[in-house]
């Protein structure tokens, strides 16, 4: 009997794979017979599969598959069919949202971002799909519904980004293009544009939220793993026995800081932290261009940019005689 | 070890040597050139900078302007018939070493028979050209200081200078998606191998298109509706700029407001009239010769070879390294009335000297007894 399972020890059982329950009358099969692979055994469980995909699941895959091909077929047509520059120069395409002359109009050339639309439309729809069938699967199995509620404050970012911001801004213009360097690039222009997103309140607390979330991960991970010698990921059923890995963990805790997580509360801090981050974001995107059209000098008159010496350049175009 | 193991293992490394291979190797060199603490520096790689081209010597010491005008030695001198022809000679020489190819030598711009005749193309754009020098020198001087251009500034012993630009073909297939960029989103050295267009050449450095894309209010406004897709225009001439001048964004401004004027360095008002500069000699020198310009001198669009950053800059935060060569060529200073008569330069008086003292001495502005917006 081993007694110390961690990554290094742990024992990995070996038998007919675990099918699972019968599924309840009208739902489609699981897919798959399921089997063993020692390395996935080192990673999480060595069992991989069956699978269920059903309704959502399908239409899921099916719209992210049309999303994934218009955005690639548009990237390879883009450099004329050609299979070696769509390899080279794939980092560089994309697939652009319309210009500003067609505003929000809902029907735009296909080949002036009509196409985005579409990929646009077919990704979220996707993403939504998917978010309803992690509801529908968790109640399945009697959980909680909070990782359908993560997944909604990620695709709430996705959409202001994509949707409701261009909306409110009544120009598609303003969305993200698809492509790896191009979304990128228009990062970094959104921020010039409206003057240093830096200076969002909103982008501070989803970048707080983020590296927050990193640094929960880390602590928990570390703390977990450094209890492991006691058993410490089997953590809610040692939290009421003296002497566990579980009160180790949380007086190591008290006793640096003063202060400690439960081993519930622990989760719903990270919970929070992961959610709150693309949550405060969206916030922070939505705000920008519709309430706020420059954040440097917003901040400055809310009085919290911090200010450096003047360097006394004048700007030419305020010089008489200068040309314009 | 596995063989699955070593092969996994095998896999990753040279996986991350691939990787690495976008890496430049070897030290860089930092310094700061603004207040402390807010990332104001120029980072260089050393084994990668731009060189200055080589200033070839003088054909001969410069005479001195004394003697008859070359307007009473020679027939049809329609721009330098007022400098002494001592100097005009030397001034020739120079631009045979500078432009014409060695083969060629005078004939390049002259027909051997008949040097007054205008028969050559060539000819009648060095004249422009000359005129195009003596606006640059003078109207200038915002941007190229007392240190001036000469021919060989952009020209660097060849017929054509080496960096320049045309009009862009727009999408083979207008209205289809095959081949269309939008004059983006391909690895272009015009924008610093980022994905950014790089078309702007048309819209900044022929037609006046707005550069500044930040708002100057906190609040959204009907007078500033800037598309995102305007910001990525603009960031992608900036990134012209700073790969043509091989310096950082920090060179000219804090990026805590790119916008900001009191914020930004000097240096950002010489690209300011740089940039100026380059639109009018487009539009009044360059364009202007559309007519003369043979079609292997055109772009495909039929508009002639346009100067943008890199055209003189080739690299450089000051072309040639900062060297002035106008103390050997004192006839492409300005136009002989010209130099008497004062000519205002862009931006006022003392335009030429709007480089703060402090910009030279950053240390200076790490003062933090009084801080100004």
């Amino acid at each position: 009997m081993a007694r110390y399972q961690n990554i290094f020890t742990q024992v990995q059982l070996r038998a007919a794979p675990e099918m699972g329950p019968a599924l309840p009358p009208g739902s489609f099969d699981r897919i798959g017979k399921g089997f063993f692979n020692y390395w996935m055994g080192k990673f999480g469980n060595a069992q991989i599969g069956p699978i269920y995909l059903g309704t959502l699941g399908m239409a899921s895959l099916v719209c992210g598959f049309l999303a994934f091909e218009i955005i690639g077929l548009n990237m390879w047509a883009s450099v004329n069919w050609d299979p070696v520059q769509f390899a080279r120069q794939l980092f560089w395409l994309a697939l652009e949202p319309p210009a500003p002359k067609y505003g929000f109009q809902l029907f735009v050339p296909l080949a002036e971002g009509g196409w985005w639309q579409m990929a646009g439309f077919f990704m979220t729809t996707s993403v939504l799909l998917w978010a309803a069938r992690t509801y529908r699967r968790a109640r399945e199995l009697g959980m909680g519904t909070h990782i359908f509620w993560a997944f909604m404050s990620a695709i709430w970012l996705m959409v202001v980004l994509g949707f409701l911001r261009p909306m409110l801004m009544g120009s598609w213009a303003e969305a993200v293009p698809f492509g790896i360097f191009p979304h990128l690039d228009w990062t970094a222009a959104f921020s010039i544009r409206y003057g240093n997103l830096f200076y969002n309140p909103f982008h501070c607390l989803s970048i707080a939220f983020l590296y927050g979330s990193t640094l929960l991960f880390a602590m928990h991970g570390a703390t977990i793993l450094a209890v492991g010698r006691y058993g410490g990921e089997r953590e809610i059923e040692q939290i009421t026995d003296r002497g566990t890995a579980s009160e180790r963990a949380a007086l190591f805790w008290r006793w640096t800081m003063g202060f400690n997580a439960t081993m519930e509360s622990i989760h719903r801090w990270a919970w929070w932290f992961a959610v709150l981050t693309p949550l405060t974001g969206g916030i922070g995107i939505l705000l920008t261009g519709t309430v706020v059209d420059n954040w440097y000098l917003w901040a400055i008159q809310h009085g919290y940019a911090p200010s450096y010496p003047g360097t006394g350049t004048i700007d030419p175009a305020t010089l008489p005689g200068a040309p314009q | 070890m596995s063989t699955y193991a070593k092969t996994v293992t095998f896999g990753v490394t040279l996986g991350s040597l691939v990787l690495l291979t976008g890496c430049e190797l070897g030290p860089k060199t930092v310094s700061q050139v603004g207040y402390r603490g807010a990332g104001l520096n120029q980072i260089n790689d050393p084994d990668h900078m731009a060189k200055a081209a080589a200033i070839p010597a003088a054909p001969y010491a410069v005479p001195e302007d004394t003697g008859p005008l070359a307007s009473e030695s020679y027939q049809n001198v329609q721009v330098l018939g007022g400098v002494s022809a001592e100097r005009f000679n030397h001034l020739m020489a120079a631009i045979t070493q500078w432009v014409a190819p060695p083969a060629q030598g005078c004939n390049y711009c002259h027909n051997p028979e008949n040097l007054a005749s205008d028969e050559k193309y060539t000819k009648i754009v060095a004249r422009k050209m000359i005129q195009m020098t003596w606006n640059i020198n003078t109207k200038y001087a915002s941007h190229v200081k007392q240190t001036g251009v000469t021919c060989y500034t952009c020209h660097a012993g060849n017929a054509v200078p080496q960096y320049k630009w045309t009009d862009a073909v727009a999408s083979p297939n207008p209205g289809r998606i095959r081949g269309a960029k939008f004059g983006q989103n391909a690895p272009d050295p015009n924008v610093g191998y980022a994905s950014l267009p790089s078309q702007g050449f048309t819209d900044y450095f022929q037609n006046a298109n707005q550069i500044r894309v930040a708002s100057s209010s906190a609040y959204p406004s009907k007078n500033h509706v800037v598309s995102i897709k305007a910001a990525e225009s603009s960031y992608g001439l900036m990134m012209h700029l700073s790969s043509s001048l091989g310096v950082n964004c920090t060179y000219c401004h804090n990026s805590q407001s790119f916008r900001s004027w009191s914020l930004s360095r000097a240096q950002r008002a010489t690209a300011y009239y740089g940039i100026r500069m380059v639109r009018d000699t487009n539009d009044q020198y360059i364009s202007s010769l559309q007519s003369v310009f043979p079609a292997y001198r055109k772009g495909p669009l039929g508009d002639p070879y346009k100067v943008n950053c890199m055209t003189c800059h080739q690299g450089l935060s000051k072309p040639l390294g900062g060297k002035s060569m106008i103390a050997d060529n004192p006839v492409l200073k300005g136009p002989p009335i010209a130099q008497a008569a004062v000519v205002p330069a862009e931006g006022g008086p003392n335009a030429d000297e709007t480089v703060p003292d402090a910009f030279n001495t950053p240390a200076a502005m790490t003062d933090t007894t009084k801080a100004t917006q």
